[in-house]
């Protein structure tokens, strides 16, 4: 049953651009899934190291940048990735080694003074990042030979990486070192004494988060063609932070609920509200409110309540 | 041979000397209490002990080996392990899966990030096995937080036992136990074999008399006495320490 339900969400998504009419749709649903990915990332350390992070907008533009300028200095698509995953790790241990200094608020107050770093990068730094201008990117990549030009393959592409992410978040979940992770957000002293490298648990789970950032702003690149220092901001750090905590810290479906809830907001809401700011603010007042522990978590718990109290 | 020495160890938290200077030497297969009032430094002790906290001065060592300045979390690794005053266990998880993670701690399946935990069939039944030995088996798969505080106590020693240890440090295992419960508690470590090295901090005297050969009488951070159980018992020294001339 189960798997027949997830068998039958994984068609449904794979179908987007096949039922959904208009580009306009097509390209909201690729933004949901990218930022499905960022927020996965986030979630292995705010859910499961328990570690609040307000900076990785820094990771998801490191990679955006890099790759944006690999490729304005002429180099193949495939060069610019593998180069921005490869920076956005180095700046994601160079991050993690400042950060876990400390743990709790002073963790928070690290990673978002590194993350105004970046944007000051990006914002200032004009002859690497272009400033308040940019950086366009002329076309999208074409793997095996398939175009991404079109709305509908960028979404398929995206889509493909979505599912290894969360593949990915549902094997580590479930590993040894997912429950290592998990124990030192639970009990960092007692995991200390039973035998584990607390420092190093954190380290590799912000490694593994800081992946998954670069992935997103790898994909954020080549959806828009550009990048500026707005991809940066802390606007965007807390915005990805309350995709994960709307939908569920520490579930797998949560962070993809939480992205889909927000960009959706963002995007067709302020369609047809002016004040859509005003309106996300009101839902994330009433998840507070009614669901505390993220819609994921409080629709499980709601439905248990429900067919209980029919029985 | 000495299982654990420690010599001159000192440790204060700002201007408050918590452990003045310390020696103990406790042989390998000994049984030791260490009692004291409250504010003697017990704790702060085994906080030394095990690496949670780093001395001032002084050396700890483990069978001749030198682990002063070695990491706490390698030390379980090296055959020590402890149990807290305060229950200090993953209380959203299931008695099995806290028993696992101590397993897991030791085991270098715990860098592993693409295995299932659930199909680790032989650390899951070790970990059965351990809570079986203390008298837990049926609650293995009930989370933490819906057990008693008797039972909790019980999950506390067998996380230690389970990396089967050389040096098993008791951070006051009776504290909050019903008579009862206390009992259950000294039948089971007891039954700890002897060729684990024990030392038991307690603070009240009467309650784990029988279990040691050898007691040290810990006050003000510093050992006051230490012999026999009725060598200690007899002494004057220990008598004003508890009941204050």
């Amino acid at each position: 049953m189960k798997r027949l339900a997830l068998g039958a969400a994984l068609a449904i998504l794979a179908a987007v651009p096949l039922w959904i009419d208009g580009t306009y749709y097509v390209n909201i649903a690729s933004q949901i899934l990218f930022y499905s990915i960022f927020a996965l990332g986030i979630n292995v350390l705010v859910g499961y190291a328990g570690l609040v992070t307000l900076g990785h907008a820094g990771l998801f533009g490191v990679a955006a940048y890099t790759a944006a300028r690999i490729l304005g200095g002429g180099h193949g698509h495939l060069a610019a990735v593998l180069g921005a995953l490869a920076l956005t790790l180095l700046a994601a241990a160079l991050f993690a080694g400042l950060a876990l200094r400390g743990t709790g608020i002073g963790f928070v107050m690290i990673t978002l003074a590194i993350g105004q770093i970046v944007w000051g990068v990006a914002y200032r730094w004009i002859s690497i990042t272009n400033g308040d201008n940019g950086i366009s990117v002329s076309a999208r990549p074409s793997p095996f030979g398939l175009s991404l030009a079109s709305p509908a393959h960028f979404y398929w592409a995206t889509y493909a990486v979505f599912l290894v992410a969360i593949a990915s978040m549902a094997i580590f979940v479930a590993s040894p070192f997912g429950a290592s992770v998990r124990g030192t957000r639970d009990q960092a002293r007692r995991m200390n004494a039973l035998g584990y490298q607390v420092w190093l648990i954190r380290f590799l789970a912000f490694l593994f988060s800081g992946f998954w950032s670069g992935v997103a702003g790898l994909l954020y690149l080549y959806y828009n063609q550009f990048v500026s220092p707005q991809a940066v901001a802390l606007t965007a750090s807390a915005e990805a932070l309350l995709m994960v905590i709307s939908g569920g810290t520490a579930t797998l479906l949560g962070p993809v609920v939480g992205a889909a809830l927000v960009v959706t907001m963002k995007n067709v809401a302020s369609a047809y509200i002016e004040r859509w700011n005003f309106v996300l603010g009101a839902i994330f007042v009433a998840i507070v409110v009614f669901m505390p522990e993220g819609l994921v978590p409080g629709a499980v718990r709601w439905w248990r309540r429900a067919t209980a109290g029919g029985r | 041979m000495t299982a654990l020495a420690v010599r001159n160890l000192r440790k204060s938290f700002g201007g408050l000397l918590v452990t003045a200077s310390v020696n103990l030497a406790v042989e390998s297969g000994e049984r030791r209490l260490i009692i004291g009032p409250n504010g003697a430094g017990k704790t702060t002790l085994f906080g030394l002990i095990t690496g949670e906290l780093r001395p001032d001065g002084g050396s700890i060592t483990l069978f001749g080996q030198d682990i002063t300045r070695v990491a706490g979390w390698r030390r379980p690794h090296l055959g020590m392990s402890r149990t807290y005053q305060i229950i200090t266990l993953f209380p959203g998880e299931t008695l099995l899966r806290n028993v696992t993670l101590s397993l897991l701690g030791l085991s270098p399946l715990r860098w592993n990030p693409v295995a299932r935990l659930e199909r680790q069939r032989g650390l899951i039944a070790h970990a059965r096995e351990v809570l079986t030995r203390v008298g837990l088996d049926g609650l293995a798969d009930r989370p933490v937080a819906q057990t008693s505080y008797g039972e909790r106590r019980r999950v506390e020693i067998a996380m230690a036992l389970a990396q089967n240890p050389k040096v098993l440090l008791l951070d006051e295992p009776f504290a909050g136990l019903s008579l009862e419960e206390r009992r259950d508690v000294l039948r089971l470590v007891t039954t700890i074999p002897r060729d684990v090295t024990t030392v038991m901090i307690e603070h009240d005297m009467d309650v784990a008399l029988d279990f040691a050969e050898r007691i040290t009488v810990l006050h003000l951070g510093e050992v006051v006495v230490e012999g026999t159980r009725s060598e200690v018992v007899a002494d004057p020294r220990t008598r004003r320490i508890y009941l204050g001339e």
